[in-house]
């Protein structure tokens, strides 16, 4: 809140409550955007890093990307998981990455591991939001 | 584009990446971030190793 309101102090563009939401939006849709436009650099990187490399690791692996669905409930948790990893998630739908292979006991590991990167960037989107509003510094 | 993975290496990389996240979300000092990331670092491979002991005296 206080490194808000001296940006908007010093003529900056956002206000502290558009950045508590832009921020988490942000940090969904890329990892670690919503700590780059509140300067917070290193931790924006780290960040962008921890769940690029799962995410890429994942389908790698040959991990399942899960579509929208109504079936199975793990299939549709799948799905919230997954789409947790905001452009990538889009990105991947659209390359028609993630087929997942049955037929590789790795696969399955590239499947949570698609999964978990989405949980954390959830995760770190919600930290961008606790920035925002001052809650964290 | 696709990689064979060993279980360990797999287990080290989700480890490390997860605690990445963990250490700065849920501390607020880079120092507090560091330690934390490491502590769970520790517990998610020290659990993979112990996880992996007991599978195998519950085999043997």
């Amino acid at each position: 809140m206080a490194n808000l309101q001296q940006t908007a102090a010093k003529g900056g563009e956002v206000s502290a409550s558009s950045m508590a939401i832009i921020a988490p939006f942000a940090g969904w849709l890329l990892p670690g955007l919503g700590h780059f436009i509140q300067r917070k650099w290193i931790r924006g990187l780290l960040l962008m890093l921890a769940v690029f490399i799962m995410f890429f690791a994942g389908i790698g692996m040959q991990g399942k990307v899960y579509g929208f669905n109504t079936g199975d409930l793990l299939d549709i948790l799948g799905f919230v998981g997954d789409v947790g990893s905001g452009m990538l998630y889009f990105i991947a739908r659209t390359m028609d990455w993630g087929g997942g292979n049955i037929q590789r006991a790795v696969a399955d590991y590239g499947t949570k591991y698609i999964v978990v990167a989405g949980l954390l960037n959830i995760i770190a989107a919600v930290d961008a939001h606790q920035i925002a509003i001052g809650k964290k510094s | 584009m696709t990689f064979e993975l060993s279980h360990f290496t797999a287990a080290v990389i989700f480890a490390a990446c997860a605690s990445t996240v963990f250490g700065i979300t849920q501390r607020n000092t880079p120092r507090d971030m560091m330690r934390y990331g490491a502590y769970c670092f520790a517990l998610f491979v020290g659990g993979v190793i112990v996880a992996a002991w007991v599978m195998w005296a519950i085999k043997h």
